[in-house]
This record gives C-alpha cells, structure tokens and sequence, in this order.
C-alpha cells in the first residue's frame, strides 16, 4: 500500500482542546470513528483516503481530545463538532459515522444541515422499544467473551496485541473505553430526544449494518433508518457490529457509488 | 480504641461455588427463600442487640442484588437498632451517597436516628463498590465527584439554621430546611471509606473524618493511616476522628476451635463476581486500567482468595485465636500501622451460626476488649490548639 500523509494537529474549539488527524487527499470526508477508534488503523480508512481527504476528529476524552467534566453526553460533542465545521470552512461535507461516530453525525444533523451526504454504520442513538425491550445489548453487565462474540461475526478478528502496546496507545484504550461509558452510560446509548428531531435530517442517508451485530441487530437498524426521510438501509452479510471491518471490500463496494 | 461488632447479613443458602458463575448483581433471586432469609434478618439483628449488651459498638452497611449481604437499606438496620438498643454506637458504614441520587433524604434520615438513638449514631459515607454501580446505575466515572458533592450538601443541611437553596452538579433544590435538626452538635461523627487514594483520605483527615478501610495487609493500611495522620485535624466533631481498619474476627477458647471459626469466615473472601462487574469502565483512574490491559493489576478479593488462612493472619487481614492471642495480634497490627482508633470486626460471614458468632463475640467483649481499649488514640495535628 502506498504511503499516505497523515498530519495531526490540536484545535481549541468551545474551549476544549480537540486532537483531529488529516489523511489522504481530494474532495473532503469527515469521518467520526467509532466507540473503540479501530478504524484507524484499519485498511478500510487508507482506501477512502487514496481518492478523499478524511478529517477524523477525537472526540472529548478519545485520543488525545482533552474531557471536562461538563461535557456527559454526545449531544455535548455534537456542537462541538459543529464548531469544527465552521472551523474548517467545510460545506455539504460527506460524513461516514460509525457506532458511537454515526450517533454523533446525527445529533450534529438534527441542529445544523451540515453534511452532503451521511453514511451511518451500525449506529446507536435511539430507543426503539418499550422500558422492558433490551434494544441494545447491555455490553457493561455482560461478561467480555459474550460481548465479544455480540460485536464480531468472527472474534478472531477482535484480538488486540496490548501486550506490545506503548503506554500512551494503552492510555487511550483505557480513556476510550471510559469516556464511552461517561456519555453512554445513562440513557443506555440513546438520547430520548433524538427521535424526535431526527425529522430535521436533510441530507441523503445511508446506513450501513451488519448482519450478525448481536449488539444492535439489523431489525433496530431498519427501524432507525425508518425515522429519517429517504433514508435507506443495506445489511453486509457475514459481519458483526463493525461491518466495514469484517467485510471491508462490501463495505467500500456500498459506499463508494453512494458517495461518488 | 473503640471495639465494633459487624456482619453483612449473607444468604449463604446457595448453590455450590463451582457451580455458580457470580453471587452478584445477577444472580437470580430465585435462590432467595424468604422464610430463610426472614430467620436470618431477625437472627443477625439478634446479634447486634447481644453486641450492644456485651458492650460492644454496632456497625453496620448496605449492598444491592446479592447474596453476600442482605441489608439493602442501612438507614432501617440503624432505626431498629436506635429503638431496640439503649447503650453503644451505632455506625453506618456507609451511606451510598453517590448511589442513592438523594443526599436530602439521606440527611433527613441520619437526623431521625440520631434523635431516636439520642446521639448514639456516627455516619459513614461510601463511594460504593465496584459491583453497586449496577443495582444503583451511578455513571461510574463521576462517583468521586457525587460522593463529595453529597457530603458537602448534608452537611450544610444539618447545620444550616435557615432554609437555602441548592444547585449543584447532581442535586438541585428550591427550598433545604431540614426538620428534624441531628440530636449531636454541630452533627454526628462523620466516617468515610477508601483504599488507594491517598488525596482524599488526606481531604477526610483535613476536616476530621473518620477514615475506615477493609481487609488490607498491614503495609497497605500502614501507608493509608500515615496519610491521614499527615494531615489530621480535629474540627470538634464528636468522637474526636481517627483512623478505622476491618479485619474478620474469630475469638474462641481454644486454637483449634479458632481456626475452624476463621475458615468460615473466609466465605466471604470467596464470594464471587463475574469480571465486568468487578471493573466497571472509569471506576478507578486511567493508570490502573493500563496496568489492567498488560495484565499486572487485579483487585483485592482477586488477590487473596487463594490465600490461606495463616497467610491473612500474619497480613492482619484476620485475627483469630485465644482471647490472649487475639488481643496481642490486635496490639500487634495496632504498632505495625502506628496505631489506629476503632477496631471494625467482621465476626459473622457464610455459614458461621448464631451460637458459635454469640461465642466468639462474647469471648472477645469479656476478655479481649479490655486488654486493648486503653490503646492510645490518633492525634490530631492541632491537638494543642484543640486542647487550649
């Protein structure tokens, strides 16, 4: 694979200091990475930046993003974001989201028509059904080897060296980790109000899922598309919670007419 | 030194251990059966009224979903005991403030016993355990700041003598005014629980605190306790502050019989959990969930289940014999972690039955307590100032 340019550079926004990476070249994509941030290191993102520049920001407490305490919530991080889009002076910008990342895209959609297009993977943020319905798998009561086998069609594929980790790379899978859990945590990966804005979404959108995500399953996924006017929905066989992952060439195969 | 009877009231009527994956938070209550479980709460109640007559302090303490504890509501323990016992301490060990959302309520009620107990209570405040993040679903990375924003908020509610108003991070009120006022001035003793974090049992020491920890090796405690003795001072709170260690307890006449009393009491230490729930995300700092990924760090319980019980006596983190033997391993503790103020027992745990706890506990109140009740207190750093 050939070498791509990576520059990554701090921007205060609102306040808070915000770590963003750009990658590639060519028309603009933003890209807000999920809850575990392994798209980073995966092929799936050098592919897209062969033909795009992806400017993929760390949310608050991801990263190195700096987390005050007030911010509790992705709602918070959404206006955030929205900054960074001024920021950058980026119009109609194509925005792929995945899990948390894809939750993010639309709460920042609900409040600004920011995005030209939206591609949401396997995203959570909404509660589909009653008080007693487990929408989505409790991933913190559940032992590690259940949750392990909810999000990947093939776990082998979920292994982490951490073993041959530095400490600043282990760092920031502990701050992951617990910064999730600090926006996540209460309502259980949905925003009650999110439902009821997700009218205001403008924007051509995609969601992508896949079909063994035993964390949110493709029925929750086609219900969340249902809420969003025109939006459509394509299920990657033979992938868990992070379908672009499992099954990176599907995946691109979607995306790429999708976002031309 | 301030001796103080405690169990956690366990439903040890389970499954075997092997066969069982955890004792909290999900096992299902299927393996309740009240008619037990309504012998054991008047059975262990029994107790602390025994304790209180053998002059004994009562402490007592909450958990939730769980078979190793069956006391779910501490405040109901303590009103029993207020009513039901006229001499001792009662302590609350402790409030789950950053659990229970309603520090007002907690207030209120801690005033109530007080009444009641005329001035008879000391209350502890807890971040909580690991495993009680579930039950209450605190967001595990704000406990610490909940559990001090909840102290704060009772204490200015016991002392305020005019109604105000509060809005804080997690409690927000129009109108504060407690009634009733707590019975002791300017409240009762107030206890505080911890282990690694050396900053806030400096922050307890500072405002007079009792600091309180469990089931530690000497070393460990000893590091604790010169922390807070740096920076103890007496802010004439009753009972005078200090420090409080908690080891299981078996006292009886003969060393055999000892040491078949403390291999009982180690059910406690091989209550089991599933790991998620040992761990929750943001409950300890980002280092030790680093240590946690190499696999270097592991919990105490973790640590010590597969130690034997000679091994937890010469840590201290049981004390079991004669009532010659446990007074000296007492005396001994007390000089390896330069001294400290109240004696917290775990003299019940698992299948320990009425006779043999009412044993012990009365062996321990005749012949051991008085050996070790004459044990020099923590001073304060300003005990001078205090004392002019």
């Amino acid at each position: 694979m050939s070498t791509i340019a990576k520059q990554i550079s701090t921007i205060r926004l609102a306040g808070v200091d915000i770590e963003v990476e750009r990658r590639g070249s060519g028309s603009p994509i933003l890209v807000l990475y999920s809850e575990e941030a392994l798209e980073l290191e995966s092929p799936v993102l050098d592919r897209l930046a062969a033909t795009h520049e992806l400017i993929i920001p760390s949310p608050p407490g991801f990263g190195h993003s700096e987390r005050p305490d007030w911010i509790t919530c992705p709602d918070d991080i959404s206006y955030i974001y929205l900054d960074l889009v001024d920021h950058l002076g980026l119009k109609n910008v194509t925005t792929i989201g995945f899990g948390l990342g894809g939750w993010l895209a639309l709460e920042m959609a609900t409040k600004v028509n920011f995005a030209g297009k939206l591609v949401l993977v396997d995203p959570y943020g909404v509660k589909i059904g009653g008080p007693t319905d487990r929408d989505i798998q409790d991933i913190w009561t559940s032992h590690p080897s259940v949750v392990e086998k909810l999000k990947w069609r093939d776990t082998a594929k979920a292994k982490r060296d951490f073993a041959n980790m530095t400490d600043d790379q282990l760092s920031i899978v502990a701050r992951n980790v617990e910064t999730f859990a600090r926006l996540c945590w209460e309502p259980y990966m949905h925003n009650s109000k999110l439902k009821r804005r997700l009218h205001r979404v403008n924007a051509p959108t995609l969601f992508i899922w896949g079909a063994n995500d035993g964390i949110i399953t493709p029925a929750y996924g086609k219900a969340y598309a249902g809420l969003i006017k025109g939006a459509k929905l394509e299920v990657i066989d033979e992938a868990g919670h992070f379908p672009h992952l499992e099954q990176p060439e599907a995946f691109l195969k979607i995306v790429a007419p999708f976002i031309g | 030194m301030y001796a103080w009877h405690f169990t956690e009231m366990p439903y040890p009527h389970l499954p075997p251990f092997d066969q069982m994956s955890t004792m909290r938070v999900s096992l299902p209550n299927s393996h309740y059966d009240p008619k037990i479980g309504a012998d054991l709460y008047n059975r262990y109640l029994d107790e602390y009224i025994i304790a209180s007559e053998l002059g004994l302090n009562m402490l007592v303490n909450e958990h939730h979903q769980t078979a190793t504890c069956l006391d779910v509501a501490v405040p109901l323990t303590a009103a029993i005991l207020a009513r039901q016992t006229s001499q001792g301490r009662i302590c609350i060990l402790g409030n789950p403030v950053a659990n229970r959302n309603d520090p007002l309520r907690i207030a209120e009620e801690m005033a109530m016993i007080d009444n009641i107990s005329r001035g008879r209570l000391d209350v502890g405040y807890v971040r909580g355990v690991p495993y009680e993040i579930f039950a209450a679903n605190t967001n595990p990375t704000q406990t610490v700041e909940k559990l001090w924003e909840g102290i704060d908020l009772t204490v200015l509610a016991w002392t305020s003598k005019e109604p105000f108003n509060f809005e804080g991070s997690f409690t927000h009120r129009r109108m504060i005014n407690l009634w009733p006022r707590p019975y002791q001035t300017p409240h009762p003793a107030i206890w505080i629980t911890g282990s690694s974090d050396l900053e806030s049992i400096k922050k307890a020491a500072g405002r007079g605190y009792v600091f309180a920890t469990f089931l530690q090796p000497y070393d460990k405690v000893r590091t604790m306790f010169d922390a807070y003795r740096s920076n103890f001072h007496d802010r004439g709170l009753p009972g005078g502050g200090g420090t409080a260690y908690m080891p299981l307890v078996y006292t009886a006449d003969t060393e055999e019989e000892a040491e078949k009393g403390a291999q009982e009491l180690t059910w406690y230490l091989a209550a089991k959990a599933e790991p998620q729930y040992r761990n929750p995300p943001g409950y300890v700092p980002v280092a030790f969930n680093v240590e946690a990924l190499r696999g270097t760090y592991s919990g105490r319980t973790d640590a010590m289940r597969a130690k034997s019980i000679d091994f937890l006596k010469e840590q201290g983190v049981m004390i079991y014999g004669t009532p010659d033997s446990v007074a000296k391993q007492v005396k001994r503790f007390y000089d390896l972690v330069g001294g400290f103020d109240h004696l917290l027992m775990m003299q019940q745990a698992g299948f320990l039955d009425h006779a043999r706890t009412v044993k012990s506990m009365t062996l321990f109140s005749k012949e051991v307590y008085p050996q070790i009740k004459d044990l020099a207190r923590t001073q304060p750093l300003n005990a001078r100032a205090a004392a002019e």
